[in-house]
């Protein structure tokens, strides 16, 4: 126990605890609509896309590759949303073209001079690594989720519920995934240099599909997704502490062992 | 719930003899309203699959819509949900209350489902509907007072705490009938409801819906593939193929060249087969 407080004697510690604290909570509420839209392989292509962004960035000379990520990310989110409305291609298919084009041209591009192990942070993500602004820039994206979260809930819930009776019901279904879609990929991208583009997929959908398996309304949804994905990611950061392995991994690891529970526990229940 | 009698072919019954069910509200004036669809036509990726729809819907009864498969049928619900665009107009004119303009539409689609994992319940689904209050912050007494009541009047208020996806059809039916009618449709537009419910849970519903179109004064318009149901339930009968081809009693639309040619069963056919075109 002494050992454990004693994390805290260091700043960095402090910061990657604050971090945690905002981040499992945005992550894990964002992942209850991004498995019940059926959107974790999108999550997924938009993490790796995030190369290409910082690319971009690096060839447009943009000082901040955040920019990079973030403008890519909005193009790559809107996209998906109006290409699948079109119906002309199925869109896992689309999504994974153009994903591993996104990753393949990043690499291509990052790689050039044999420059690549400056951005691999970007790969595993170094929570340990935020700063005073950087948990400020949390912030900020955690109060725009919460309000968009409390105002938009209910019209995204019925849209993925029962899009017809929604469109019915005069709610703009397209609008509604779309303002979605963005917001994942702003907090994906915000997120990745954190946790990292090879985990943050399985912090957004880890949780959230443990806690589904469990729940019968949307209030023990988000409530079970949000502890599994605090418990998670404070586990991750002792472990990451104790033994020198990135955060991110130990989290995932850790939430999958909830999602094995969950898959036990829900057999049991008949919702297997 | 009401049984009504089943006489094959029986003529439409007259309305506002029901003693139960629900609360007496105003008197019942059935025929004081009417929607009309006018011109309808919807062309998708160029290609047209409904033109010059013309339907005449009278409050309180029951239309079925019946046609081969790809007749456009669901598409022409669709189109008047306002789901996809259309040609034409729809129009509903109430006499009493001397008001024009769009009808209000309660819309429940083609064989509803939900993912047996989905982590929502009944109340969730009317809360999403009509709660300003997130739905994961839990329900208000208001707000489950409110879908109790809505549910009541499908006979389905003890589903409120279900799963939805652990619904049965038939219950699933009612609850999505119930979100349908609030608020109160002019025009209720129904996607094969019945289709998977056994003989018992179909007449039911179709009880069902004869004592709520008649206290609400309701245009149901309806999708069916059973043809012997829907004669022996419904006011008029309207076989679609692109357009209307034949409108009118369950009967008359029954003897139809138009519907031997299409839906009829019966040998005969194949001698009207190459005779007759589009009528």
């Amino acid at each position: 126990m002494a050992a454990l407080l004693h994390m805290f004697d260091y700043g960095f510690m402090r910061y990657a605890f604050l971090a945690m604290l905002m981040l499992a909570p945005l992550l894990g509420m964002l992942g209850t609509q991004v498995v019940s839209a059926r959107m974790a392989f999108f999550a997924d292509a938009l993490g790796h896309s995030a190369l290409a962004g910082i690319a971009v960035g690096v060839l447009l000379g943009v000082s901040d590759p955040m920019l990079g990520m973030v403008g890519f990310g909005l193009v790559f989110a809107v996209g998906i949303v109006i290409g699948r409305e079109r119906g002309t291609s199925t869109a896992d298919t689309t999504i994974g073209v153009f994903s591993s084009l996104a990753m393949a041209l990043g690499i291509l591009l990052l790689s050039r001079g044999g420059n690549f192990s400056k951005y691999s942070a970007f790969l595993i993500g170094d929570i340990l690594a935020i700063d005073a602004a950087d948990l400020l820039r949390l912030a900020v994206v955690l109060a725009v989720f919460l309000v968009y979260w409390l105002l938009f809930y209910n019209r995204l819930l019925l849209t993925t519920l029962q899009p017809s009776v929604a469109e019915s019901r005069g709610i703009r279904v397209l609008w509604q995934e779309i303002l979605f879609n963005v917001l994942v990929a702003v907090v994906v991208m915000v997120s990745i240099r954190w946790v990292g583009l090879l985990v943050i997929n399985a912090m957004l959908v880890v949780p959230a599909a443990a806690a589904r398996r469990l729940s019968g309304s949307v209030r023990s949804y988000q409530a079970l997704t949000v502890g599994i994905s605090l418990i998670s990611g404070l586990a991750g950061l002792v472990v990451s502490y104790f033994a020198d392995v990135p955060a991110g991994a130990a989290f995932v690891v850790v939430a999958a062992a909830f999602y094995l529970v969950s898959v036990v526990l829900a057999r049991r229940r008949g919702r297997a | 719930m009401t049984e009504s009698p089943n006489v094959p072919l029986a003529a439409p019954e007259p309305h506002g003899h029901h003693h139960h069910g629900l609360e007496p509200a105003a008197p019942i004036v059935c025929a004081a309203c009417c929607t009309r669809i006018e011109s309808l036509g919807v062309t998708i990726s160029g290609r047209p699959i409904l033109h010059d729809v013309d339907i005449h819907l009278h409050c309180g009864e029951l239309t079925v819509i019946v046609g081969p498969n790809g007749a456009g049928k669901t598409t022409l619900l669709r189109a008047i949900a306002g789901l996809i665009p259309h040609q034409g107009r729809i129009v509903f004119e109430d006499f009493g209350r001397g008001r024009t303009g769009r009808p209000t539409i309660g819309y429940v689609p083609q064989a509803p489902s939900f993912d047996r994992s989905t982590p929502a319940s009944v109340q969730d689904l009317f809360s999403a509907a009509f709660s300003r209050r997130p739905a994961f912050t839990g329900a208000s007494r208001h707000s489950r007072d409110f879908a109790d009541a809505c549910l009541a009047r499908t006979g389905s208020a003890h589903l409120l705490h279900r799963e939805i996806a652990r619904l049965s059809g038939g219950e699933l039916q009612r609850v999505m009938l119930a979100l349908a009618l609030e608020p109160s449709p002019n025009l209720l537009l129904l996607d094969e409801p019945v289709s998977g419910m056994d003989i018992r849970g179909r007449d039911a519903f179709y009880g069902l819906l004869e004592e709520l179109r008649c206290h609400l004064d309701l245009s149901v318009l309806m999708v069916s593939h059973d043809m012997a149901a829907a004669a022996e339930h419904a006011d008029r009968l309207i076989l679609l193929d692109g357009t209307v081809l034949a409108d009118g009693l369950p009967e008359e639309v029954a003897a139809s060249a138009a519907y031997l040619d299409r839906l009829d069963p019966a040998p005969h056919k194949h001698v009207h087969r190459h005779a007759g075109g589009n009528a």
